[in-house]
């Protein structure tokens, strides 16, 4: 399997004139092509500073990050979607900045937008729209440039616990369907779990990587289905324990 | 049951209308109550016509003067230095504040300049400013913006500033550059502040244009507020200002229109 993100030896810390705060150290991973990594750990352990790394909105202070950063989709913790504009309009933005838009890419962000039932609503202003909803389009907006690799930053922590396992059931397929790489943040055991390929645990800040888990499910399994698996209970156990030392 | 969900909405309405109307008849009333009071009083001598004047002395001395093509003349060289100003104003504050959110260092040196001149009273420059550039309408705009410039700059740079990192983070994590962050979110995100500041920008610049025509002018509804004053032609002045009431409702009602259809969300 080719590598299409490797992380070797990074650091980084914050600055501030009170001192220098060490967010990450030492961080050596890879993601592999198709691969789905979710990153777990304690809050404030840098996951998301991990993700600012991997897309390159900061630089790493010391260490080297391998990866083509133009086939990165990055979506937010918060949808953002813009209030001066309808929701075509904000799910167009990226093609938009990309200069991408064409009658191709229209009809794409046309397809994404029946298959999530947000057609209905494409004129619709984001305030007229219920917090699933506007997650969905805040998916559909970072899926529509096409990302070879999908970043996830906590995409699911504003949704209700219902919506939160259908939408992550649903990305968990599509990703997988379409063949893409992702790395998911997120601080949800079971949701790591029932949607990963593998899992990395980071230590409370500084963050390093503690371990690294794989999971073995059946491929046909979606991350529904997973959750009722003896093996799901196996590994939750695991991360369960793993967590706790971390955090005793 | 559902006829009489329909009569309460009915009833609801109603009482909505019903209440702006009365609102308008009622500001229409005042209006009218004081120009009666007004005439009746000036003509049964309880105040004095000649320096209060009254509606009827007025509408004659504004007929006279538009007859003559004097009033008109006036209105419009005032109306004109107001816009131009004004239009100034917006594009030097756009360009200033872009040019301060690009070079936050910049910003940080200019600072304290722009925070004095904005206290400063700019009535206080207009002397200076005729002397210096002479007594011409290019002077008259220039006071105008005086007045306007500085608060503008520094209220639409912290909006500028305002501007959610979340939402600016989301253009860069869509492969976004500055031009971008400006164009896609500061911008549109800025545009019911620019609009705020328009609103009171454009009764600023005619504050700034009547003292320029007060000090340094032949022309315009300050020269004949001043000139009105000094010949003890009342009726000029005061029909100068109401007039300026006039202008600065009817611009700060088209500003309020552009601002409904802009931002409409």
């Amino acid at each position: 399997m080719r590598n299409i993100l490797e992380f070797r030896q990074v650091d980084y810390s914050y600055h501030s004139m009170d001192g220098e705060v060490p967010a990450l150290e030492n961080i050596t991973f890879s993601v592999g092509e198709k691969e789905f990594l979710v990153i777990v750990g304690p809050s404030g352990c840098g996951k998301s500073t991990l993700l600012d790394l991997i897309f390159g909105l900061i630089s790493p202070e010391c260490g080297e990050i391998a990866g083509d950063r133009d086939s990165i989709g990055y979506m937010l913790q918060k949808d953002h979607l813009f209030g001066w504009r309808t929701i075509e309009k904000n799910i167009l933005l990226g093609l938009e900045i990309q200069h991408k838009l064409n009658a191709e890419t229209r009809a794409y962000a046309t397809e994404l937008l029946q298959k999530y039932g947000l057609y209905d609503f494409r004129n619709k202003r984001p305030s007229e729209l219920s917090g699933g909803m506007r997650q969905r389009a805040a998916l559909i907006r970072t899926l529509v440039t096409k990302p070879q690799l999908l970043l996830l930053d906590e995409p699911f922590s504003a949704l209700d616990y219902q919506t939160r396992l259908n939408v992550a059931d649903d990305i968990g397929s599509i990703i997988r369907r379409e063949e893409k790489s992702a790395i998911l943040v997120t601080h949800d055991l079971s949701e790591a779990i029932s949607m990963g390929d593998r899992i990395l645990i980071l230590s409370a800040r500084p963050g390093t990587v503690v371990r690294t888990i794989d999971l073995t499910f059946d491929p046909a399994l979606s991350s529904i289905e997973r959750r009722e698996t003896d093996e799901f209970k196996h590994y939750f156990s695991d991360l369960w324990k793993e967590m706790n030392q971390l955090v005793p | 049951m559902s006829r009489n969900d329909l009569s309460a909405q009915d009833l609801y309405v109603r009482k909505q209308k019903h209440t702006k109307i009365l609102i308008r008849v009622l500001q229409y009333a005042i209006l009218i109550a004081f120009l009666v009071l007004w005439e009746i009083s000036a003509s049964l001598g309880w105040i004095d016509s000649f320096i209060f004047s009254s509606p009827s002395k007025l509408f004659l001395c504004a007929k006279r003067l538009l007859a003559n093509g004097d009033l008109t003349g006036h209105i419009g060289i005032t109306l004109m230095e107001t816009l131009v100003s004004f239009a100034l104003v917006i594009a030097v504050t756009l360009l200033v504040t872009v040019l301060l959110w690009l070079n936050k260092p910049l910003s940080r040196i200019l600072e304290p300049y722009l925070v004095v001149l904005n206290s400063l009273p700019k009535s206080a420059l207009a002397p200076l400013l005729i002397v210096w550039l002479g007594a011409n309408y290019k002077t008259i705009i220039l006071t105008g913006m005086s007045v306007a410039i500085f608060g503008s700059i520094l209220n639409l740079y912290t909006g500028f500033m305002e501007t959610s990192p979340d939402k600016i983070k989301l253009i860069r994590a869509l492969h976004g550059n500055t031009a971008h962050v400006l164009f896609k979110v500061v911008l549109p995100s800025n545009i019911p502040n620019l609009f705020s500041i328009m609103k009171v920008n454009i009764g600023l610049c005619l504050v700034g244009v009547i003292i320029g025509e007060f000090i340094g002018s032949k022309q315009g509804l300050g020269y004949m507020i001043i000139y009105g004053s000094q010949v003890f032609k009342l009726d000029w002045v005061i029909l100068s200002i109401l007039i300026l009431c006039v202008i600065a409702m009817v611009l700060y009602f088209l500003l309020g229109r552009l601002q409904k259809r802009f931002t409409r969300e």
